[in-house]
């Protein structure tokens, strides 16, 4: 249990030997803070990923009357993608019994994760955030689920090699890698780097600052480089521009793939028909062919309890993987209520539900989500429950998945997690807990 | 009528040259510190331990409002030298605190450089080497910020001796897109990690106090305690726990303290071995820490602005030819300036680090905006004064922390988020507009004209 304990001068103060949770609200609510965005550059983005998370929270209260009949509550914060803001909000939420955040930007995981132990707060980050936060023995409080950047570029390079007819036909290919430049953005680049060695291919980084409209050094560079295949890891407003000037110079757009953040209709849309072929990573299913859709369009949106001008979002890909967002915290309450034998969980309580968090396919097909992802095993040393990846593809109209589910190349992904998690205990004096 | 300096005889020279002319003055601002350093930490604790306040409310006001303000206050300070006094517009405060932020992470880790070998199976093997100890005082490495910001900041300042006013607006605008982009691209900055963030290591003052002790049960019925040295600033630090220890019985002192790892786990009755726990510091210590900063800082300023080199920087805003003619060197004057704000600001840019974010990735703490946000600071509050500093950092701080809190009550009307974000962007510009009609010369000009009217109150002639 946390122990606190300040004098300042004044006092000597208390001491406690078991379970002191603080009853900080009614003993029938979970309490969820949501980091979000929906103003800023980052905003078309921002928004149908907040309106997932909380249609589905929204939905399990209407539906189920909570978890394990714990009402959800929530509070929505507008970090506009800023660290500052965000730490406001993280701070200012905390003390309404938060057991687990979703900080949606890798800039605001970096700053929280030196938090979570001493605050007793998981960060959860549904594909972003920080790698090696994958290796739970450094970082027992950070959760990566279902699969990381790491996983996914190798994940990439396994499709490249498959389109080229094999992974020895990678030799002397070149790639571009177009980034944001920020912690999000770099953090592919490693693991390019090492399966260039390995693979012999030719990688360009090209880095694109905040807020990324300004791209025309970029793609000057593009055209004389002339690269066969182009990686895209932007966000915000930068995907669309990164879309739109690939169509102007004539790229073709089936060889152009974007990371997951850089794949929804949002990005795609303004481009028009000109963007048709763009490729994108994912580890989750697209369109709102899902039961699970259909009877959150019934029962949130039909009732006119959803919230304003939201209906249009479901089913899109950013909604979804909100939704996914909201699945994994909910499972993991669930998960952490079975083992206490508690209804509403706390800090410690919510850390071992994700970390012992299993979605079996039968669990899926439950949820009403058959076939829409991969079963997600956490364990104590993996935190990223090893979810594979999903190539998608844009027809004018949609997106369509057009691959296989693509399992990343762990065996080099997980030694370098392994590497960098132990730098980093060495740095900061963590003694890495053990797993057996 | 209270607020006059009627019987108030200064018999001595150095009296008659005291900052504060009046009693008044001087007592409100033995106050004013008396209230920042004692009732503010030790009333919150009261109001904590008396249970009127809840512990996260306490670490809310602290972390992310106190300890923003007064970074911002010392970084409006450090401009408000340059612009405010020495009349040299500039945009690159952000970078020049960012420059700050590097140097004291760069110390406080052993400025680590790269080697880069192969190793036998081909594979790249990098490792760090350390060049210098490391720091782990954080006046030492706000000092070595500050210093080292400075001679940035001279090597920026020097096209202020041919260029002037918006031109040099975007020379040094030159001056933080460079910064920026190091901040990002030169990976020995920090530290050759994959994501350009850094996150400042554990730091330490007074090692040789002990500041608190954890007290574990033994199985047999016996206690054992372990000591805490030191306040604790920034960082965690790591201890452990004795051999055979089965429950922890009491804990006091200025940290915070994690169990998770060793005894909190489901199967807490058991006994451990070479079990680790984690101490974090308290707020309180970083708050103390740099309010303190802030005022020594603030002294040395008021010093300086009120004596020969004040003197000299205002006459260069003023007329820089004019100023030259009764002897004032532009080229010392100028590159003082520079010097002296750069030095400000690089403080305030460890400060940022050190007690405030942790853990930051250079080119987003430091970006163009945030260049602009104290500019604003120093434009509102009034250039050329201390007070302004103060007054218009606490605008920009609290104004937006304050919208955010009463959000809630326009949300139940509005429904709509982003409709109620953006409400709160437009009242926030639309404050910033009325203030400065208002009284263009920022808030403490208003905070002046309360003043004399107070002077003459009751009897206005």
């Amino acid at each position: 249990m946390r122990l606190k304990g300040l004098t300042l001068g004044l006092a000597a103060a208390v001491a406690a030997t078991g379970i002191t949770a603080p009853a900080v609200q009614a003993e029938e609510t979970q309490f969820f803070p949501f980091f979000t965005y929906r103003t800023g550059p980052y905003a078309p983005n921002g928004i149908p990923s907040a309106n997932g998370m909380v249609d589905y929270m929204n939905y399990v209260n209407l539906k189920w009357a909570g978890v394990g009949g714990v009402k959800l509550v929530w509070e929505e914060c507008e970090t506009g993608y800023n660290t500052k803001k965000g730490v406001e909000c993280y701070e200012r939420t905390k003390g309404k019994g938060t057991t687990v955040v979703f900080p949606y930007s890798t800039g605001i995981t970096y700053k929280l994760i030196p938090n979570a132990a001493r605050d007793k707060i998981s960060i959860l980050t549904v594909g972003y955030g920080r790698t090696d936060a994958s290796d739970g023995r450094v970082f027992p409080w950070t959760f990566t689920t279902p699969t990381t950047y790491w996983s996914q570029a190798s994940a990439f390079i396994k499709y490249i090699g498959a389109q080229e007819g094999g992974m020895d036909k990678l030799k002397g290919k070149k790639i571009a890698l177009i980034y944001h430049n920020s912690a999000y953005g770099k953090e592919p680049i490693r693991t390019l780097n090492l399966l260039e060695r390995k693979f012999g291919y030719k990688l360009t980084t090209l880095a694109v600052n905040h807020p990324g409209q300004e791209q025309k050094a970029t793609w000057l560079q593009i055209r004389r480089d002339r690269p066969d295949w182009i990686l895209l890891w932007g966000w915000g407003v930068m995907n669309q521009v990164s879309i739109k000037e690939a169509t102007n110079i004539g790229f073709k757009m089936d060889r152009m793939i974007g990371v997951w953040w850089s794949g929804a209709e949002q990005d795609v849309v303004p481009t028009g028909d000109a963007a048709k072929g763009y490729k994108a990573g994912t580890f989750h299913a697209a369109g709102r062919d899902f039961p699970l859709f259909k009877d959150i369009k019934k029962v949130v949106y039909d009732a006119g309890k959803g919230l304003p001008g939201g209906e249009k979002f479901i089913g899109q890909v950013l909604w979804n993987r909100g939704v996914v967002n909201s699945i994994f915290a909910t499972e993991a309450m669930a998960t952490a209520q079975k083992q206490y034998g508690v209804k509403r969980v706390n800090g410690d309580q919510m850390r071992w539900g994700l970390e012992n968090l299993h979605i079996t396919a039968e669990r899926w097909a439950e949820l009403g989500l058959k076939g829409f992802m991969q079963p997600i095993k956490n364990t104590c040393a993996d935190h990223e429950g090893n979810g594979p990846v999903l190539i998608q593809q844009w027809d004018g109209k949609k997106w369509n998945i057009v691959s296989d589910f693509i399992t990343p190349m762990r065996e080099v992904v997980r030694p370098l997690i392994e590497k960098s998690a132990a730098a980093y205990a060495k740095k900061q004096g963590i003694t890495p807990r053990t797993c057996s | 009528m209270f607020y006059r300096e009627a019987g108030q005889f200064y018999t001595t020279y150095a009296k008659d040259q005291g900052i504060f002319q009046l009693k008044q003055d001087k007592y409100g601002l033995w106050g004013l510190l008396f209230f920042a350093f004692l009732v503010v930490p030790i009333g919150l604790y009261l109001l904590v331990q008396g249970g009127v306040m809840a512990g996260t409310t306490k670490d809310y006001l602290y972390n992310s409002i106190l300890l923003l303000l007064l970074v911002n206050c010392m970084a409006a300070m450090g401009l408000n030298i340059l612009t405010g006094y020495c009349g040299q517009i500039s945009l690159g405060t952000a970078a020049f605190m960012g420059v700050g932020a590097f140097t004291a992470y760069k110390f406080s880790t052993g400025m680590n450089y790269r080697v880069q070998k192969e190793d036998n199976a081909g594979e790249l093997v990098s490792t760090l080497v350390p060049i210098l100890p490391q720091i782990d005082n954080p006046i030492a490495l706000i000092l070595l910020a500050g210093a080292v910001t400075a001679i940035v900041g001279v090597l920026f300042g020097l096209p202020s001796l041919r260029i002037k006013g918006f031109y040099l607006a975007v020379a040094t605008l030159a001056a933080q897109f460079f910064l920026v982009w190091c901040f990002s691209r030169v990976e020995w900055l920090y530290d050759y990690t994959s994501s350009s963030t850094i996150q400042i290591p554990l730091l330490k003052v007074l090692s040789f106090i002990e500041t608190g002790t954890i007290t574990f049960g033994m199985p047999d019925g016996s206690t054992k305690a372990v000591s805490v040295s030191g306040f604790l600033v920034a960082g965690s630090e790591t201890l452990k726990v004795p051999d055979g220890a089965k429950t922890i019985v009491s804990a006091s002192g200025f940290i915070l303290t994690d169990f998770s790892k060793a005894l909190s786990s489901p199967d807490a009755s058991r006994a451990v071995t070479g079990e680790t726990f984690r101490i974090y510091p308290v707020p309180e210590t970083k708050y103390i820490f740099s309010l303190a900063i802030v005022v020594v800082f603030a002294f040395i300023m008021k010093n300086l602005v009120r004596g020969r080199i004040g003197r000299a920087w205002m006459a260069i805003r003023d007329m820089d030819i004019a100023a030259q003619l009764i002897g004032i060197r532009p080229l010392a004057t100028k590159l003082l300036a520079f010097a002296v704000s750069s030095f400000f600001c690089g403080v305030a840019g460890a400060m940022l680090l050190i007690f405030y974010l942790g853990a930051l990735e250079g080119a987003e703490a430091f970006n163009i905006n945030e260049s602009f946000s104290i500019l604003f600071m120093v434009i509102i509050g009034g250039l050329g004064s201390i007070t302004g500093s103060f007054l218009g950092a606490a605008f920009i701080t609290l104004t937006p922390i304050i919208l955010i809190n009463v959000q809630p009550a326009i949300s139940d009307v509005f429904q709509d988020k982003a409709l109620v974000e953006h409400i709160q962007f437009m009242v926030f510009g639309a404050l910033i507009i009325l203030f400065l009609i208002m009284e263009p010369l920022g808030l403490s000009r208003l905070w002046q004209i309360a003043k004399e009217k107070l002077r003459q109150w009751p009897f206005p002639y």
